[in-house]
């Protein structure tokens, strides 16, 4: 009887999927601190290879080869260790494979297990809480509630930007992108800045309605000042806000919110640019992501707290998908990849996305779990 | 009558004292000396490649023979030196010049030059000859530099001081020493560290600590890869020095690794206990992995370590050895007297013959690695006079003057530079006036010395200084003391990286100077002119040569006045202030300079601050 259901079940999955065209889906492993993870409060998650990093409300967390370790300031060594519990951003060097973590002290780098903590009072950084951290080349680059930080590895020289020599005229940077043509600054409260890395200029773009709350001159700018989050991928500009999502392409603007789009909630805390169509959305409301014309939203449901997976294609239409599992939590903070995994920085714990190479796959991975723990 | 002598003695010592008024023309009429520091056989034995690190050239000798075959300049201060798996490429890093020299083997002479990163030292090009790894000692780190499009691909974070680097005999790993301790809080042990760095992917996959370590030299690896071996230091910089004679102030150690002694590394004691070998340098591992021989360059000895007695006591007694100076008896077979400050070894392709740079002699000594005896030593061909300049340097690197042998200069001043470590030097009680280690880089009018100003001249400073509060043992003779300090005085800036070549100032270093010379505060007031920065930091030195209270003395100091102290290449020197508190350069105003005593810097912003680093690191 049970493999009857399971069978039916299976196939509503496949006959659901059928519509969602190629939407990736997942199979969710929740990690809380009932296995390991140093606190459920996450801010943001970062993987290296086979190596995650998850960055606490209090502490980093990395989980390598099935356990945690756990890094936390130390009294008695200081600023050779983790500049404060609350990890607020991270960021890999590709290249060196050292690991940069912003915290509500300072900017501390991890290599190979040496930590070394760079503070406002210590070193040229401009303000202790660093809420975003990116790496590009030689430079670090850093958001933080006093303006923009770029260090120099090479040299060693800190260079500062902010209201003195930057169109920013609010200066609680919240996150950057860096790439080699430019870089970018969320800047809470003050739209996006633009750094060319050429010219060595630097450009603000806003939001044409100010600040207020009201869209009236929709895709033709930035959708709202109070900007979170930023991702510059072949050569298109995602910005997240909390109030809806924007896509620039150096020339137009697409804004995207919750009534003309697959977007669950218009407050996001971050977005990850896949490619110049394809992006992930960190809502308030669920995780998100676009492939260019379809929207699916993975989450507990707001009302049953059930796993719920929709799918809303170009038409609009939404349709529900069955599944078994569901990210962690609905407020979603940050995302980053594993090969076609996802992992998700969430208010309650961190997620594992799996994906599941087809719908038929998909089907028999659901009924395949259900099955191994009969 | 002896009144009148004691005036001429010390009117002679201030005269030798003060560096020759034409240093430069003495300089150039001087015959320079080769001072070979490191080696390489070619595969086949029959060639050695010296490199000459104060003649900026390498000579190319017959091994057999010890005849120089040829003479090939490379760039400025060479100091490592690295020959391809064939034989065909040699590689020599350039320290003053931040440049790796490629050389052809067989036209012998250089086809490339590659840029690095700062002070590059020790080099190893991996298996494949397709990438070479660079040791560079200022920056800290280690280039990763692809030979097939002569591009430095990437720095990896390594060790202060970053400067030996060492080949696993699979290929598969590099070993990376440092000579300064890595960075750590205020009066706490040092920590050292071996980087590993994975060749596979390029990048640092373990660091290896090194507890209570400062002063890390070569490292080598045994044939069959099972065991490590790096030459150290152990300091005990946190009591008072003039526990001299109740032990020792410097341990010269050794740290094993690998799987012959377990997981963890362990350090191991090459010292006797009335008997110290120090500054234990150059490292070599026999092909059978029978022997090690350590250089000791502070000993002017070759330490000789019998592998299989030594991994006995190993096994019995693990890291419980690192303190014990009786425990050198059970492994140490031999103590193999050579010339001159000996650094770099090298072995035969069959590990019948050592070869040891003697630096200071100008040598090669030869070494029968069966018997341990020297049988030959290959003169290099360097000038034969010995100048006071060559005596001041002997006395300079040698431990034969300390109690036991214990230390010498070179110890704290390692390569004449600085330790990176804080001193109790004084028998005033624990934590009781902490020195940080100054540069000695072109002292000539910086007098007066010590933290406090109390040594007016370099004689009393190397002399009864020395003797009372270091050594515990034997004065320099006068003659020696005025060698000593004519060397003291000779060591020149090393180049300062912060410059821009043509001789301008960055729009950022150009705002840092106007701050560093201004005279009134942002709000218009005036900066009375003893709390401007110009004021102490004045002069071709940037030291008024003066002793002032600038609030940064310390409750455990004797006295608040400190010495102004010079600032050329001062971004070398960190930690700063007399005692070593201030960390970094922007601490000395944003931790120890409340109430503007040091200069009037908190109503600067942190961008103008930062400028006024950027500035500070050009002089």
């Amino acid at each position: 009887m049970k493999t009857k259901l399971w069978l039916i079940f299976a196939l509503s999955v496949m006959a659901s999927l059928a519509h969602t065209q190629d939407m990736p889906m997942f199979h969710w492993e929740n990690f809380t601190t009932a296995n390991g993870l140093p606190n459920d409060h996450m801010f943001c998650v970062l993987v290296d290879g086979n190596r995650v990093w998850a960055g606490t409300e209090n502490g980093l967390g990395l989980y390598e080869n099935g356990g945690w370790k756990v890094f936390r300031p130390d009294p008695e060594t200081k600023e050779q260790s983790l500049g404060h519990q609350a990890v607020l951003s991270l960021a890999l060097d590709k290249r060196t494979g050292d690991v940069w973590a912003g915290t509500m002290g300072g900017l501390s780098r991890i290599s190979a297990g040496r930590i070394d903590t760079f503070t406002q009072l210590n070193s040229g950084l401009s303000n202790d809480i660093v809420y975003g951290v990116g790496v590009q080349g030689d430079f670090v680059w850093a958001a933080t509630a006093a303006g923009a930080s770029r260090l120099n590895t090479r040299t060693g020289q800190w260079s500062l930007f902010n209201n003195r020599n930057t169109p920013m005229y609010e200066i609680w940077t919240y996150a950057v992108s860096p790439a080699e043509d430019k870089v970018y600054y969320a800047v809470w409260g003050g739209g996006v800045l633009e750094y060319d890395t050429k010219t060595e200029r630097w450009k603000d773009y806003n939001d044409p309605d100010g600040e207020t709350e009201m869209v009236v001159m929709k895709d033709q700018g930035l959708i709202h000042e109070i900007t979170t989050s930023v991702s510059y991928v072949d050569k298109i500009l995602w910005v997240a806000t909390y109030f809806g999502a924007s896509r620039y392409d150096g020339r137009y603007w697409h804004n995207f919110l919750t009534k003309d789009s697959g977007l669950p909630s218009n407050f996001l805390n971050q977005i990850k640019g896949i490619d110049a169509n394809r992006a992930w959305f960190s809502t308030d409301k669920g995780l998100a992501f676009y492939d260019g014309t379809n929207w699916a939203v993975y989450r507990p449901a707001l009302d049953t707290h059930k796993p719920e997976m929709l799918v809303r294609d170009a038409t609009g239409v939404v349709k529900k998908v069955a599944v078994r599992s569901a990210p962690a939590h609905n407020y979603i903070l940050g995302v980053d990849f594993q090969g076609e995994d996802i992992w998700v920085a969430t208010a309650k714990g961190l997620s594992h996305g799996i994906r599941q190479k087809s719908s038929i796959e998909t089907a028999k991975a659901i009924s395949t779990k259900k099955s191994d723990k009969k | 009558m002896l009144q009148v002598a004691g005036i001429l003695a010390v009117c002679l010592l201030a005269i030798a004292a003060r560096p020759a008024p034409n240093q430069s023309t003495a300089a150039l009429l001087r015959e320079r000396y080769l001072s070979p520091i490191e080696m390489a056989v070619s595969p086949d034995g029959t060639l050695l490649y010296v490199i000459c690190q104060d003649s900026d050239e390498v000579r190319v000798l017959d091994a057999a023979s010890g005849k120089i075959l040829v003479s090939i300049p490379v760039g400025h201060v060479p100091r490592g030196i690295a020959l391809s798996r064939d034989g065909n490429r040699l590689y020599v890093t350039n320290a003053w010049s931040d440049t790796v020299s490629v050389i052809d083997t067989a036209a012998r002479q250089v086809i490339q030059t590659f840029p690095t990163g700062f002070e590059p030292s020790g080099v190893v090009v991996d298996y494949a000859g397709a990438t070479l790894y660079v040791a560079n000692r200022l920056s800290g780190d280690v280039s990763v530099i692809d030979l097939a499009s002569a591009q430095e691909i990437k720095r990896l974070l390594a060790g202060r001081g970053a400067s030996y680097l060492a080949l696993s005999p699979d290929g598969k790993r590099i070993y990376c020493t440092h000579v300064y301790p890595n960075p750590g809080a205020f009066r706490t042990k040092p920590v050292s560290e071996i980087t590993v760095i994975d060749t596979e992917n390029r990048r640092v996959v373990e660091r290896k600590p090194l507890q209570n370590v400062a002063g890390v030299f070569h490292v080598a690896t045994s044939a069959d890869g099972k065991l490590s071996v790096a030459a150290q230091l152990r300091p005990k910089n946190l009591i008072p020095l003039a526990h001299v004679e109740h032990g020792w102030v410097f341990g010269d150690s050794l740290t094993l690794f690998g799987d012959d002694v377990g997981s963890d590394a362990v350090q191991i004691p090459i010292d006797e206990l009335d008997r110290y070998y120090a500054l234990p340098w150059g490292i070599a591992i026999t092909p059978d992995k029978s022997k090690i021989f350590v250089t000791t360059a502070g000993s002017e000895s070759v330490t000789v370590i019998d592998v299989a007695r030594l991994l006995k006591t190993v096994k019995a007694r693990g890291n419980a050895l690192a303190n014990d100076l009786s425990a050198s008896g059970e492994y140490v077979v031999a103590r193999i007297p050579v010339g001159h400050n000996p650094r770099g070894v090298v072995l035969s392709p069959d590990g019948k013959r050592l070869y040891v740079a003697n630096r200071l002699d100008d040598t090669v000594s030869v070494i029968d690695t069966k018997s341990d005896t020297v049988t030959s030593t290959i003169d290099l061909g360097g000038p034969k006079n010995v100048d006071a300049l060559r005596r001041g340097e002997r006395l300079f690197y040698t431990a034969d003057f300390a109690f036991q042998g214990q230390f010498g200069c070179s110890n704290c001043h390692i390569d004449a530079t600085i330790d990176g470590l804080q001193w109790d030097l004084e028998p005033d009680g624990f934590g009781k006036d902490i020195v940080d280690n100054r540069s000695l880089e072109n002292l000539a009018g910086t007098e007066p010395f010590k933290w406090n100003g109390g040594n007016p001249d370099m004689p009393t400073e190397c002399g009864p200084r020395t003797e009372k509060f270091f050594f515990r043992s034997q004065s320099f003779t006068q003659q020696q003391l005025t060698d000593l300090v004519t060397f003291v005085y000779s060591l020149p800036y090393r180049p300062n990286r912060y410059r821009l070549l043509n001789g301008d100032l960055t729009p950022a270093q150009e705002r840092g100077k106007a701050i560093f010379e201004r005279s009134q505060a942002k709000n218009g007031a005036q900066i009375p002119e003893t709390n401007q920065c110009t004021y102490c930091h004045s002069g071709p030195k940037f030291t008024n040569q003066k002793q002032i209270d600038v609030g940064s003395g310390k409750s455990t100091d004797r006295s608040s006045v400190i010495d102004v102290p010079q600032l050329p290449n001062v971004a070398y020197s960190a930690p700063y202030l007399h005692d070593g508190s201030a960390r970094s350069l922007e601490q000395i105003w944003t931790v120890f300079n409340p109430k503007d005593t040091h200069g009037v810097t908190n109503d600067l912003t942190k961008d103008e601050l930062n400028d006024l680093v950027e500035y500070l690191k050009t002089l």
